[in-house]
């Protein structure tokens, strides 16, 4: 708890209008999109690096803990106030500090929100690709702290190949700049690099610059659908092998098509057991190519239909059938536990059939989908909390996807990062020393143990 | 807490359990965006509703002004991947926090007024009520608006110009067509018969047109709705269940509004608000809501020719979604009539399905947001450069009049079937 005189000096940086401590505010901060809930002791907003370097440094004196929470759409539970504490918000910097087209850089607070920021790089011809489902409500400080990718990471990479430089608040309370401007750039270690994927446990993000990229001459969506997941996967890997990298190469297996179809009644071929949606991006003659030679290339591979989209608005019917697969999944039981582990791209089938086998073993449904070109799957495990028994064998099924993730070369979470919902299970994939590494970094930043505490390591 | 002040909670409380806190309810929130704040997400109102169920939260006036922070425009149901009923809920939670708290003074005269029909003929003491919940400050020096002070919020407010004699005065109950078209109940509403007639008299010229015997119900009431937006549920029942009596005395094919947000009451609202206890009475209000159709749908489902009716004028329009017809479902429509029209060109402005701000009542408790959710709106509109904005809600026709107005634009602010009928009637 806070005392009265703390309460006092928080104001006093932020401002009456700032900080709240009502008990709506307290619930409407306590939780993010895993639906756990914590409630803070206050909830500020502050304006600028300077407030939040203050907020930092009376945490440091007065000893509580502060959380940055940008949108509070993280799957994993970073943004939460668990033992109570501050919940810094940073949905007032929301300022496009600059879009400079001479570099093609632009310098953003962290407030702003994804979607907003790539209309406005957009509307001068430029482009930012990163592109997370969440991106028309998270914030573009959360997608750094979380390093959130997309599906046209498979061409573009995820946030931190964006990220060119950081204006960081320490733990401490010490504002520091990392990286820069310029492409290259080797003084010292990439702090930047550190900071991206951090989850709000090494520094609060007050400013970014992001690298641009023009913006592609056309695209073109194509809708496949295969009569077995092999032949899926081994699209995949034959379309890259054959030097044809796609802005996106989406998958969804047969659990995943039954529900929507049930749902929504696309009429997908009786035969469908998997489907690609496929993009490709650049010049208009050259995407034109692609898509014959995709169509070329994927046809041996027990293709049963091949839809091309003649322009936006049929493109936007294509990506249809991927968007409807969340609101389907709850027709399949009320809950959900959403992971998102990757593997080599090649293991994608590998992984599925380790994957049913787990379904069967626990006998609780198991739904894929996900982002088939950088071999990253988001695997929902759909439970009835209400049943007993339920949630128990969810966390052992859980634990068993990581384990098969892990054994074929991958890694436990492509996107969501670990917050707490993972934290349990870091030890899966870090060992001792790694872990001991990771704790030396957080205890050299931040030695009073002031910043998200209780996140990402155990 | 006793059992009653939950029970329209309790109502929603299976439907509360779909929201998972994802947070795309963020994106468009015109509630969100001007408070930017959390508890005015539909997220963060679904979360306290939870905990109002749950009964550990002490029903102060932070959750009821959390509450009062949605223009129940339905813009983050479209949004949901759960598809949440939020409107339902705020809904919900404001009947329920209304029977514990009691209304407040404003809401009391306004379900006052709503359900005094002659009261409202009086005109100046309906604008009273209608004016702040309706109705924007314009400049004084406009001429426009007659002023007239507001014992209930305090301050004075600008109010429009009642109509000398209300609409549904200057026409006899049953208006006779064609031997063979259609018959239609035409439920006026408040703006319209008060404020906005020439909207009546132009869409009783475009169905006289077609030959359809119009009948305009003499015992029609207010369809309630400012009463919804304060909790006042109790008002909307009696409302709801005295329309159906006035709209069931006559054998008509279809009832027609040319109010978005009549139309809302009609077909969405009552049905849903009458709830469990009268199952008989919801089956009546839910075979009226089944007739019930917009005036635009309804002109293009009967076969108008827009170039017989249309404007005979050339003019670059725009068109306002209003949110009562985007939750329903009405937007082709009106823009395919439009754009049949000749002489009209229809550019399209960014964000024609967002809310204009206007609220109910959430323009009396939050004027500032209402003005800075406005002043978007009239941005967006004034970019396309149109000659005329066009909608089919006189709510909105007010906002946005008042809105363009400030920003000192001159664009014109027309209902659909304004323009339509402009040739028959002239
Ligand atoms: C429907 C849905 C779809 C999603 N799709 C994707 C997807 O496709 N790809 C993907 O990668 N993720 C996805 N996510 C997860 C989530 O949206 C991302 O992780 C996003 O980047 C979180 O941003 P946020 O602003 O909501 O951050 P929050 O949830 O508020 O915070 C996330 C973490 O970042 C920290 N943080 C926030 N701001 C700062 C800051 N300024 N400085 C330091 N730390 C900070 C927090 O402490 C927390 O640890 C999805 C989530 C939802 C609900
Ligand atoms: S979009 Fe729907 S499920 Fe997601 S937080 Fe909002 S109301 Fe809840
Ligand atoms: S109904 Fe409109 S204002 Fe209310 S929470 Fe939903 S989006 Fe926001």
């Amino acid at each position: 708890m806070l005392d009265a005189r703390t309460l006092q000096q928080l104001t006093d940086i932020v401002g009456a209008e700032n900080i709240a401590t009502g008990a709506q505010d307290l619930i409407c901060y306590g939780y993010d999109a895993t639906q756990m809930e914590f409630l803070p002791d206050a909830v500020v907003h502050p304006d600028s690096a300077e407030q939040v370097s203050r907020v930092l440094q009376l945490a440091n004196k007065e000893n509580f803990p502060v959380f940055p929470r940008g949108a509070g759409s993280g799957f994993t539970g970073g943004a939460l106030p668990k033992g109570g504490g501050v919940v810094l918000v940073t949905t007032r910097m929301n300022r496009i500090l600059r879009i400079d087209t001479d570099n093609l850089v632009a310098e953003v607070e962290p407030g702003v929100v994804t979607e907003a920021f790539q209309m406005a790089v957009e509307k001068l011809g430029l482009f930012y690709p990163p592109d997370p489902a969440s991106l028309k409500f998270s914030t573009l400080g959360g997608n750094v702290a979380e390093c959130a990718g997309g599906p046209r990471a498979v061409k573009y990479g995820v946030t931190k190949d964006f990220v060119m430089g950081l204006e960081v608040v320490l733990p401490t309370g010490a504002i520091i700049r990392t990286g820069g401007e310029t492409v290259k750039g080797v003084v010292g270690y990439d702090l930047t690099k550190l900071l991206c994927g951090s989850e709000g446990t090494l520094g609060i993000i007050t400013k970014i610059i992001f690298k641009l990229l023009p913006y592609p001459d056309s695209k073109k969506t194509m809708l496949t659908v295969f009569d077995s997941i092999d032949g899926a996967a081994r699209a995949v890997s034959t379309i890259i092998k054959n030097k044809i990298i796609p802005t996106t190469l989406e998958f969804m297996d047969h659990a995943t098509l039954t529900c929507v179809e049930r749902r929504f009644n696309l009429g997908m071929p009786e035969s469908a057991r998997a489907v690609l949606l496929i993009e490709v991006d650049g010049d208009r003659d050259l995407i034109e190519k692609q898509a014959g030679q995709i169509h070329k290339l994927i046809e041996p591979l027990g293709l049963v239909q091949f839809r091309v989209a003649k322009d936006a608005a049929e493109s936007e019917e294509l990506w249809r059938v991927r968007r409807l697969v969340s609101p389907s999944l709850r027709d399949v039981n009320p809950d959900k536990f959403n992971e998102d582990i990757v593997v080599p791209r090649s293991k994608v089938p590998d992984v599925i059939r380790r994957i049913e086998v787990i379904q069967k073993r626990y006998d609780i449904p198991i739904v894929n989908f996900g982002h088939a070109g950088d071999g990253n799957i988001h695997v929902n495990i759909m439970i009835d909390k209400s049943v007993p028994g339920q949630l128990e064998k969810a966390h052992e099924a859980i634990k068993e996807v990581f384990q098969a993730a892990l054994d074929l070369g991958g890694t436990m979470s492509g996107e969501h990062g670990v917050g707490l919902a993972k934290q349990p299970y870091i030890p899966l994939e870090l060992n001792a020393e790694q872990i001991a590494a990771m704790k030396a970094i957080k205890g050299a930043l931040d030695p009073n143990n002031i910043l998200n505490p209780g996140k990402m390591l155990p | 807490m006793t059992k009653k002040h939950t029970d329209p909670l309790e109502r929603v409380a299976q439907e509360m359990k779909k929201c998972v806190k994802c947070g795309a309810c963020r994106a468009n929130c015109p509630a969100f965006g001007t408070f930017q704040r959390e508890p005015a997400t539909a997220r963060g109102k679904v979360a306290l509703a939870q905990h109002l169920v749950k009964g550990d939260i002490t029903l102060d006036d932070g959750t009821y002004s959390a509450m009062s922070k949605c223009l129940l425009c339905g813009s983050c149901v479209d949004k949901c991947p759960n598809q949440v009923p939020t409107d339902e809920i705020v809904i919900a939670a404001r009947e329920a926090l209304a029977q514990r708290r009691g209304l407040t003074t404003f809401h009391k005269a306004v379900g006052q007024v709503i359900r005094n029909r002659k009261l409202m003929n009086l005109g100046a003491l309906a604008a009273a009520v209608l004016g702040p919940i309706f109705f924007r400050k314009v400049p004084s020096t406009s001429g426009l608006r007659l002023r007239f002070p507001m014992p209930f919020i305090g301050g004075s407010r600008h109010i429009p110009q009642i109509a000398k004699k209300p609409f549904m005065k200057r026409h006899p109950e049953i208006i006779k067509g064609e031997p063979g078209k259609p018959t239609i109940v035409f439920f006026v509403g408040c703006m319209t018969n008060f404020v906005y007639t020439e909207i009546g008299e132009a869409t009783l010229a475009l169905f006289r047109h077609l030959g359809c015997t119009v009948i305009i119900p003499q015992g029609q009431q207010c369809c309630g709705l400012p009463g919804m937006s304060g909790g006042d549920l109790e008002t909307v029942r009696e409302l709801a269940e005295q329309n159906l009596a006035a709209i069931e005395k006559h054998q008509a094919d279809y009832v027609m509004t040319a109010c978005a947000t009549c139309g809302g009451a009609l077909h969405k609202l009552y049905p849903l608000v009458v709830g469990k206890r009268n199952p008989e009475l919801k089956a009546r209000l839910q075979a009226v809501a089944d007739k019930t159709v917009d005036a635009a749908v309804l002109l293009q489902k009967l076969g108008l020719h827009p170039e017989e009716t249309g404007t005979g004028q050339r003019m670059r329009i725009t068109y306002h979604d209003p949110c009562h017809h985007r939750t329903a479902g009405i937007a082709k429509q009106p823009r395919a009539l439009l754009k049949e029209t000749p002489g009209l060109e229809l550019v399209e402005m960014e964000g024609a399905d967002r809310c204009c701000g206007l609220g109910g009542t959430f323009n009396v408790y939050h004027y500032e947001s209402s003005l800075d959710i406005n002043a978007g709106k009239s941005k967006a509109i004034i970019d396309t450069g149109a000659d005329a904005v066009v909608t089919g809600c006189p709510g909105c026709i007010m906002q946005l009049s008042d809105g363009l107005k400030q920003a000192g634009d001159k664009t014109r602010v027309l209902h659909t079937v304004e323009l339509l009928a402009r040739k028959i009637r002239r």
